[in-house]
């Protein structure tokens, strides 16, 4: 059984118009409607995934986020498919995609708008994304909550379920949104996981 | 491995459905072989008749004056029952309580006008305040929307948070209400059968809809020893398609066989699965390989759809409740609407009858890739 501490090993946080890696700001597009941002964060790190353009704001930003945080920070290779997963959380669940598709309704109702009402489709599009097996799960939390996703990620960890876990905050609603993603493996460098660092990270 | 694991008993539970309003009122209708799935007519809901299974319009789950909607009202209904049988203390910090559903207050967008007060209404964190503060609770409610495994993640969920000691005792209630919104989606999909479901059957052709709700408290007391216990879990991501379920079913396969480990039991151990079994043309068959993959094939199955219709965030606390019932009493309940195999073969139920039940599978799968399973164990 591995004795070694879980460590936050890879961050992202994007946030009005910023993006940070590992508490770096690494890019920044101003005076922009969020929509345009995620577009200039895409061609920004210059990523090339068909499928972005299909997704909701949510997971448009949550995808982001998650590209960030692994890029040149993660070696998959380390793990089995099914060791690694994902846990995040939000407050405004699949709302922005649930206006989005009860508007086209009224014209015909569309599969491509109505599978992204659902708050943990971004999950699932990390996990195609990265071939991510392990367990996963979307909570719904008024606020950010560090002592909850620290309690849920550190069980996942200790009780050898996963090996490493993506979690954190992927929210959107309207012009509002921010993602906060902290990579968590068992290693004996990074930044502690705990719930005040989780929280400073946060708020970067 | 596993060996002191603290033991996590169902102490009391609620289904509320339209086929009745109690765990034991609903396990007798299953058993009698009546099906809440009707045709219905209902503008409201469908430009085109629907089968699904709804309650009357004018029923009312919480009465006297109040502001809860039709779903908190369903919720707080379930809850009551609930606890009605046990004398947990609400107010305990060891009580936890867990909120699952898949769209909650969704069907206020097509009455209401979009504005932020509706917004802050549809939340499920309002949602969630209101059924603590309605019932006392003081511990912060924790809420699942992880598609339709939610009400299965809600229990394995709830097991663990007793096994690591953060509470002696979880409420763990889900529901959904199918409205407009959800109708439309599914048919968006061309998902929906013009007739009852038919579950694993060859003619099966899609799902029926339907609403519910359903509770499980449970305990780490040990006073309740002899009660059913939740004694593993387990969940996996397909990893391949959005709306679309794994081609193998490797990977809910991978929960089952997850869940079972983490029970401390093995494959020849299980008596009964309790499938998700939504009678999709996909689902039912990636199903059928994902049993056969975790070598449960020759396993009783059953599956409750052609009752209840697909009941969201409900369906796999409803089928477990039931479920549970069935190991109590010895009992093997049929799977409505099933009768000749249409996917790669399974030891479906057919009939009530009698059968000593130790251990059981319940599962799901749902859209983003999620699966989960879990294990009940006398």
């Amino acid at each position: 059984m591995s004795a070694q501490k879980q460590h936050i090993t890879s961050s992202c946080i994007i946030s009005e118009n910023t993006v940070y890696k590992n508490e770096r700001q690494i890019f920044a597009q101003p005076d922009v409607e969020h929509g345009v941002f995620l577009l200039a964060i895409y061609q920004h790190f210059e990523l090339n995934y068909p499928k972005f353009y299909k997704m909701d704001n949510l997971s448009k930003l949550g995808w982001l986020a998650s590209e960030v945080l692994l890029k040149d920070s993660f070696d998959k290779s380390k793990y089995q498919p099914e060791e690694i997963g994902i846990v995040l959380t939000n407050a405004n669940s699949s709302l922005d995609a649930d206006i989005k598709y009860w508007e086209s309704v009224q014209d015909i109702a569309s599969p491509s708008l109505f599978v992204y009402t659902l708050p943990n489709i971004v999950v699932g599009e990390i996990c195609i994304r990265n071939g991510f097996k392990g367990e996963d799960a979307l909570y719904i939390t008024p606020q950010f909550d560090a002592a909850f996703l620290q309690q849920q990620v550190s069980y996942l960890l200790c009780n050898n379920i996963l090996q490493a876990c993506i979690c954190g905050w992927v929210d959107v609603f309207g012009d509002e949104y921010k993602a906060a993603l902290f990579l968590v493996e068992k290693s004996d460098g990074g930044v502690e996981f705990g719930v005040e660092d989780l929280n400073r990270i946060f708020s970067i | 491995m596993g060996t002191s694991k603290k033991d996590v008993f169902i102490i009391a539970d609620n289904v509320y459905t339209p086929i009745g309003i109690t765990t034991q009122q609903n396990f007798e209708q299953v058993k009698n072989g009546v099906s809440g799935v009707q045709k219905h007519d209902r503008p409201d809901l469908s430009d085109v008749p629907i089968a699904a299974s709804i309650f009357n319009q004018d029923q009312i789950f919480v009465p006297g004056e109040h502001t809860y909607t039709k779903f908190e009202q369903l919720l707080i209904a379930s809850i009551i029952d609930a606890l009605s049988h046990t004398d947990i203390k609400v107010d305990d910090p060891k009580t936890g309580l867990i909120i699952s559903s898949t769209k909650g207050n969704i069907s206020l967008i097509e009455t209401e006008e979009n504005n932020e007060a509706l917004q802050k209404r549809i939340s499920l964190n309002t949602s969630a305040q209101l059924i603590a503060k309605h019932f006392g609770f003081i511990s912060q409610p924790i809420i699942i929307s992880n598609a339709c495994i939610s009400g299965v993640m809600a229990l394995v969920t709830g097991m663990r948070m007793i096994q690591s000691g953060r509470y002696d005792q979880v409420v763990i209630a889900g529901a959904d209400v199918i409205s407009k919104f959800v109708v439309s989606g599914f048919q968006s999909f061309q998902a929906l059968s013009a007739e009852r479901c038919k579950p694993f059957d060859k003619n099966r052709n899609g799902l029926n809809l339907g609403e519910g709700a359903a509770t499980v408290i449970l305990s780490g007391d040990e006073k309740y020893r002899g009660n059913i216990r939740v004694t593993g879990g387990g969940i996996s991501n397909d990893a391949n398609h959005i709306s679309g379920p794994s081609r193998t079913g490797q990977e809910l396969g991978d929960a089952i066989t997850k869940a079972i480990t983490n029970a401390g039991v093995k494959a020849e151990d299980i008596d009964l699965i309790s499938a998700h079994g939504t009678a999709t043309h996909y689902n039912d068959e990636m199903e059928a390989k994902a049993i056969t993959h975790a070598g449960l094939q020759n396993t009783r199955v059953n599956g409750l759809k052609a009752f209840y219709g697909h009941t969201l965030g409900a369906a796999g606390l409803i089928e477990t409740v039931l479920t549970k019932q069935c190991m109590e009493q010895n009992t093997l309940i049929p799977t409505l609407g099933f009768e000749e195999m249409g996917t790669a073969p399974l030891n479906i139920t057919t009939a009530v009858s009698k059968a000593e039940i130790k251990n059981c599978v319940k599962t799901a799968s749902g859209f983003g890739g999620c699966n989960g399973a879990l294990v009940l164990s006398k």
